[in-house]
């Protein structure tokens, strides 16, 4: 069995809110995880969810308070690992005054680049993130499209086996994320293993070979992107050219529920069963036909479902809290 | 050089720390005030006549201390906290470099950049030595002492605003150090109290008259500005005091920094 | 214990931090020592008074506390060193009472021990009582500083008349000192007698509350007893010489006639010593400070000891 890429054994990190309890705040509830080499994988959630505490702790930014995690098989303290791994945080900032190919080089002094490869790989990195042109000018000129690219330049400089992306496309234009879409593409085509955590599902389901979700420091549901959007929820959808923007009152008596695109376009959903039905339909009335689909579980769909059960306890908490409150004030004799 | 080496890092990072700090345009705006008031020395001394030189030296190298320190101060704890603050530091210790490599390294670059700092700092004021006594005297020598302890000064401050910047936000490790300074330069007069006062008072006046860095001994700008020679074992003492006390602020950086959780 | 390379670096982090706190105590011991003497002449190269208030922001107050401060270790130090050089006394004191005028203290040690002579004081009398007036001139009120004038014509410069004028001045005070006026009639009398020194050393030692002058008042006012008894004594002596036409041979004798009862003692409780040739002495000169009588021929005054000086810890 290969070894995977990344254990995280139970990893837990809770911080101490002063309030006037002084409760610990959960930021990450033991996570368990297992990512395994070459793939990539989406962590996903919303915001404050964990997702960037996660990577804060196996990079050892942060420390956690129970729990511990193996990255290629090394104990994640182990300072042998930090050289196999790269790492993008989120907004990344760097050094104003240096330009692109000075931050390149010294990262790359850091990572133990020997100095004669050093330039060459630092040149090779420039080119292949785009910024050739660019490497001169200080970084405090940089936009921050600019920037992340830079970021993701130092990440994989030193070629290393895992690569950590913390919200990689944020603040990207759309030709700034199809680059780095690409380059994840071509990372794992390497046989690179990428981790990197995400909002925007649509990168996820496109990239991710697994996902996991979490939300509010729970690890909500893992499993293949294929497996869970392969589900077909026992529907299809028929999109065809309407005639004078009106459905087919036929149609909507199968049980259609009908949109309407761009021109004359109507996207129609229908049970299944009622496909062949449909289809005659379209034929009688000479309509143009212009695609028919069954219709996925979307990864949307499958992380929406995940984060619900969180917010009945959201709900739930707010009246146990609100209990404790009037527990606490008729203690003291205060009213509330 | 083998770059994986901890003694290879620690240059890189203080190399760099070097560098942004040249690069910061903060730095000329002080050295360039601090010239301006050699300059001025001049003017001064030439309206009291007979004293150009003490005027000289005393304002010169009141200059290149207090400026020194400011820029210590500033340059320091923006180094360091202020990359602690905006996340720089997440990708360099994403990197084989140990945290503690971080410290000791931005310590050096810090003290480089002081060092090559006060170099210019004291050419303008021997420039303006040469300009008003038109000539070297055999007591200017002890000029270059009282630069070396100036030097020592900046050692400590660059150790303390490494300290504070551990653990404190910029404005804190700012306000802590600069505090420091000030007490420090009273710090003989502290243990003279110390010793004249007993009880509960006396022991917490001592344990502070200690602990604080000893900038009085380091400051001997009066002396050399009559000429008076420096002893030798004074420069050994201050040299080995300096070391001493930097290592343990750098220690205590270093302590700090190990289990800090970064933001 | 697992040791991880944090935990290596823990350890030798704290190792460093506690041996070089402790060298650095080591070292800062040893740039005291080196630079004692350094110190406080390095702190008069500001003589003028006014180039420091500029200096000090303001802040004359905190400044003339310190030059106080250094006052006060300087002539400790010196005492210590035995120099007998207290040049640096003075102008100490000027700056800090120009400074801040109100310092009192600073008064009470210039007048304590600008004026006598080395090795207990810079024996500048003429200082003193420019610093004196200097204080009386901006502190009219404060019946102390007539007292330390009275004081210095009275002991260092033996003018009676001025003394009993500076009593005079502070007895008119509405804030006195009860001796005040009895000090100023005796002055005009009584000047040398024993009981008018012994009256101001008393004065003195109650007045203030600074260890180092209440010290010295206590060394004079036993001084004075020993003076006193063996003048005394001395008398009596004359008087057996008189009416038995010789000497006596121990205390006995004068005993037996009549003069005295017991064996006289000094105030340290060591018997007196009966003379061949007639005079008393005391038993340990070293141990009596500041007396005049009692002392063998042609030995100086004893002088106290330095007082141990509170050392470098």
């Amino acid at each position: 069995m290969a070894i995977a890429a990344i254990e995280i054994l139970d990893l837990e990190k809770s911080y101490l809110v002063g309030f006037w309890r002084k409760r610990p705040k959960l930021a990450l509830r033991p996570l368990r995880l297992t990512i395994e080499e070459g793939e990539v994988f989406g962590f996903l959630g919303p915001n404050g969810a964990g997702k960037t505490t996660t990577l804060k702790l196996l990079m050892g930014l942060v420390f956690p308070t129970a729990g511990t995690a193996r990255i290629l098989g090394m104990d994640m303290d182990d300072p042998r690992v930090k050289s196999q791994i790269g790492f993008l945080p989120e907004q990344p900032y760097f050094y104003d005054h240096l330009t692109a190919r000075e931050l390149l080089n010294y990262y790359g002094q850091l990572s133990g680049i020997p100095s004669k490869e050093r330039s060459a790989r630092v040149e090779q990195m420039l080119a292949r993130v785009g910024l050739s042109d660019s490497a001169g000018i200080q970084l405090r000129k940089f936009s921050k499209g600019m920037l992340q690219r830079v970021g993701l330049a130092q990440a994989i400089l030193h070629d290393p086996k895992l690569v950590f992306l913390d919200e990689p496309m944020s603040g990207l234009d759309p030709m700034g994320r199809r680059e780095v879409r690409d380059l994840i593409q071509q990372l794992r085509q390497e046989g690179k293993t990428v981790f990197f955590s995400t909002h925007i599902l649509s990168d996820a389901e496109s990239l991710c070979d697994r996902v996991a979700v979490i939300h509010q420091g729970e690890l909500r549901g893992v499993g293949k992107v294929a497996e869970l959007t392969s589900e077909t929820q026992g529907k299809v959808e028929i999109v065809f050219y309407a005639n004078a923007k009106k459905v087919p009152a036929a149609l909507t008596a199968l049980g259609a529920e009908s949109r309407f695109g761009g021109g004359n376009m109507v996207n129609s959903v229908l049970p299944e069963a009622q496909q062949e039905a449909a289809l005659d339909v379209l034929r009688r009335e000479q309509l143009k036909l212009i695609s028919l689909t069954p219709v996925r579980r979307s990864l949307e769909e499958y992380y929406i479902q995940q984060l619900r059960p969180a917010e009945n306890e959201e709900i739930a908490n707010k009246e146990s809290f609100k209990k404790e409150l009037r527990q606490e004030a008729s203690r003291k004799g205060v009213g509330v | 050089m083998n770059s994986n080496v901890t003694g290879a890092r620690i240059g890189y990072i203080a190399f760099n720390t070097f560098r942004e700090a040249v690069r910061d345009r903060v730095l000329y705006n002080l050295i360039a005030f601090a010239l301006l008031l050699s300059g001025a020395a001049i003017l001064v001394g030439e309206i009291s006549i007979d004293i150009e030189r003490l005027v000289v030296v005393n304002l010169g190298l009141t200059a290149i201390s207090l400026f020194g320190v400011v820029i210590a101060i500033f340059i320091g704890i923006g180094l360091v906290s202020k990359e602690i603050d905006k996340r720089t530091l997440y990708t360099v210790l994403s990197r084989p470099v140990r945290r503690w490599e971080f410290v000791v390294g931005k310590f050096f670059g810090l003290t480089g950049t002081l060092v090559v700092n006060t170099f210019f700092m004291a050419l303008g004021v021997f420039l303006a030595l040469v300009y008003v006594a038109h000539k070297f005297e055999p007591m200017d020598v002890w000029v270059l002492a009282a630069l070396y302890f100036i030097v020592l000064q900046f050692f400590i401050v660059c150790a303390l605003a490494l300290f504070f910047s551990s653990f404190s936000t910029p404005l804190m490790s700012a306000i802590f150090t600069f505090a420091l300074f000030v007490i420090g330069n009273l710090s003989e007069d502290l243990r003279g109290f110390a010793r004249v006062t007993s009880g509960l008072g006396g022991a917490l006046a001592t344990l502070i008259a200690y602990a604080v860095p000893n900038f009085s001994a380091l400051n001997v700008i009066s002396q050399v500005a009559h000429g008076d020679p420096i002893p030798g074992r004074l420069i050994l003492y201050n040299t080995a005091y300096t070391l001493l006390y930097s290592a343990m602020a750098i220690s205590g950086a270093v302590l700090i920094f190990q289990r800090r959780n970064l933001k | 214990m697992k040791m991880t390379p944090t935990r290596r670096v823990t350890l030798a982090a704290t190792a460093v931090l506690l041996l070089s706190a402790f060298g650095s105590v080591a070292a800062t011991h040893a740039i005291d020592h080196q630079r004692t003497n350094s110190v406080s002449e390095q702190a008069l190269y500001f003589r003028s008074t006014k180039v420091l208030r500029r200096l000090s922001l303001g802040y004359t107050g905190l400044l003339a506390d310190i030059y106080w401060t250094r006052a006060v270790q300087y002539f400790g130090q010196q005492h210590h060193n035995d120099s007998g050089d207290f040049r640096l006394l003075s102008p100490l004191l000027e700056v800090t009472t120009e400074l801040d005028p109100q310092l009192l203290p600073a008064y009470q040690f210039g007048a304590n021990f600008l004026a006598p002579k080395p090795p207990n004081g810079a024996g500048l009398p003429g200082a003193a009582l420019a610093l004196t007036q200097y204080g009386i001139a901006h502190n009219p009120d404060q019946w102390r500083l007539y007292y330390n004038l009275g004081f210095i014509y009275y002991t260092e410069l033996n003018d009676y008349a001025k003394a009993a004028d500076a009593f005079r001045r502070g007895a008119a005070l509405p804030v006195t000192n009860d001796f005040m006026p009895i000090l100023a009639a005796r002055m005009a009398q009584h000047a040398g007698e024993f009981d008018t020194a012994r009256m101001l050393w008393f004065t003195t030692y109650q007045s203030t509350k600074d260890a180092r002058i209440r010290q010295n008042a206590v060394e004079h006012l036993l001084a004075l007893q020993v003076d006193e008894d063996i003048t005394r004594l001395e008398q009596v002596i004359e008087k057996y010489r008189a009416r038995t036409g010789r000497l006596p041979s121990s205390f006995g004798d004068i005993e037996h006639a009549g003069f005295i009862r017991g064996t006289p003692a000094d105030p340290k409780g060591h018997a007196y010593l009966l003379m061949p040739d007639g005079r008393i002495q005391v038993e340990d000169p070293q141990k009596l400070y500041f007396i005049t009588k009692g002392l063998p021929p042609g030995a100086e005054p004893p002088q106290p000891p330095h007082e141990p000086q509170p050392d470098l810890k």
